[in-house]
């Protein structure tokens, strides 16, 4: 298996933060607009966001977590069923504009599935896609992200990961390319 | 602690604890579920599941296929009354031709005890028993348990009464397992005549008199009086076992101890417990009704993942 580093800590950082000041761009004050987390992997994505919110922007941003497990597509053709983390929406998405954060993008199945779980809750204005990476050339559906951290070209076989400081010890994506 | 160890629902005897913790985190999320604006999840789209109700069942039968609804499966409903089986079929005739028409799972309720555990040999489905005679009702313990859980906290280390006809009960028998497997303390309370002769060898608690039942509990689970089941007189009249045993306000005067009330459902008012106690902000019967939809949901979605 090779290891290379897809993005290093500064880096990581400073795409994140060139996220935030592109959202603002688009969204200014934030009234119309929340953003959801999608769980597991997206919630840390949006957290770190909202924290540069906080610090940097001085701005308070209303968010929420969604979990996808029961709109999944792969139910029942995986070998362990898909057990459900926790959704946490305390508001109304009625008419909202609504950004859906997820740190990778690939197939496009998990985003499909989240648009699906949260019409659940209403009917929002639209619907956005934030993410980290954006794995090119993979997608299985037609779903294209409207705020990318950094655009990459991969090949099916190959795994990404992004990582964190509070979980994994370290601010990082790698990319894992099995040797052959 | 990801997947079920059983393939079948069939009793709660045989499910582990971490199978009963599984139930329960899954029974959660489907909680949120179905207090949403669109109470339902597509994950079982491709599932056909049957209802076999060879027993009468109101609340059973209607959480079951709400659960099932919310889940987004294809059913089929079948009752005894109006069937084949009153014209001499047998019960794995009636049910494999139910299976040839493609049918993944089978809800069972019958009056034989141990029916579902044979058909779970015999058939190629899955089976989840929804009352099999006096032996076990599964779900509803599972939903007992989840009610305590919800309201005390934890089940571990605490001290659950069941009142009534232990005798005839599958609630009683399936309630023991799981509170047991939870960590629970159990005693059951009843005249002499309706508790098994041998039940304190499941490790519980006997009890006579009410009061000292009462005051020993954190939960009180009143059961029915089951007459339809009752081949001789078990006690000399209703009248007599609701002044030793039925639940009423002056009772809860005398024990001065706040305590929670359960029950499985038909309530007989006025014979286990009168209205003002069934009522009243003790009572948790409602609730428990709420988290049937959501233990169902749970249990059906997780055994559905294994086919």
């Amino acid at each position: 298996m090779e290891r290379q580093i897809l993005l290093s800590p500064l880096l990581f950082n400073h795409t994140i933060e060139r996220l935030s000041h592109e959202l603002i761009e688009k969204h200014n004050d934030f009234s119309d607009s929340i953003l959801i987390g999608l769980q597991p992997r997206g919630v840390h994505l949006l957290t770190r966001l909202k924290y540069i919110f906080n610090t940097v922007h001085q701005q308070e941003i209303q968010c929420g977590v969604l979990d996808i497990t029961f709109y999944r597509d792969d139910f029942r053709r995986r070998e362990k069923p898909l057990i459900p983390s926790v959704t946490n929406i305390d508001f109304i998405v009625e008419n909202k504009k609504v950004i859906l954060v997820d740190d990778v993008l690939f197939t496009g199945r998990t985003i499909r599935s989240g648009m699906d779980a949260l019409l659940a809750f209403g009917r929002p204005k639209s619907i956005e896609l934030l993410v980290l990476i954006d794995r090119r050339f993979t997608r299985e559906l037609p779903i294209q992200a409207d705020f990318v951290g950094r655009t990459i070209d991969t090949l099916t076989s190959e795994r990404v990961s992004v990582e964190w400081k509070d979980i994994e010890g370290k601010d990082q994506v790698l990319l894992y390319t099995p040797s052959e | 602690m990801e997947q079920l160890s059983v393939k079948h629902l069939l009793g709660i005897k045989e499910l582990t604890e971490n199978d009963i913790h599984l139930i329960f985190k899954t029974a959660e999320s489907f909680k949120q579920v179905i207090n949403r604006p669109i109470k339902k999840v597509p994950s079982l789209r491709d599932i056909t599941i049957a209802n076999l109700f060879f027993e009468n069942s109101t609340r059973t039968k209607l959480s079951f296929e709400l659960a099932e609804k919310r889940l987004s499966a294809d059913i089929l409903n079948f009752s005894a009354a109006q069937s084949s089986v009153k014209k001499g079929e047998t019960l794995i005739d009636t049910v494999n031709n139910i299976l040839s028409m493609k049918v993944d799972m089978v809800v069972m309720r019958h009056s034989k005890p141990g029916a579902p555990h044979f058909l779970s040999q015999k058939v190629n489905a899955r089976i989840i028993n929804a009352g099999d005679g006096t032996h076990e009702h599964p779900t509803q313990a599972l939903l007992d348990a989840f009610s305590i859980k919800e309201k005390l906290g934890e089940i571990n280390g605490k001290k659950i009464v069941i009142i009534g006809d232990i005798l005839h009960s599958r609630v009683a028998l399936s309630n023991i397992y799981c509170l047991q497997k939870c960590g629970a303390e159990v005693m059951v309370c009843g005249p002499h005549t309706l508790i098994p002769k041998d039940i304190h060898l499941l490790g519980v608690k006997v009890e006579h008199n009410l009061i000292n039942a009462l005051k020993w509990c954190d939960i009180a689970n009143v059961l029915r009086i089951q007459l339809e089941r009752q081949d001789i007189q078990y006690f000399p009249s209703l009248r007599e076992y609701s002044m030793l045993y039925g639940l009423n306000k002056e009772i809860f005067k005398k024990i001065d101890k706040e305590i929670f009330i359960m029950h499985p459902g038909p309530i007989n008012r006025g014979v286990e417990i009168t209205s003002d106690v069934a009522d009243s902000s003790q009572s948790i019967i409602l609730q428990q009704v709420e988290n049937g939809v959501a233990i169902r949901m749970a249990v059906i979605y997780l055994l559905a993942a294994q086919i």
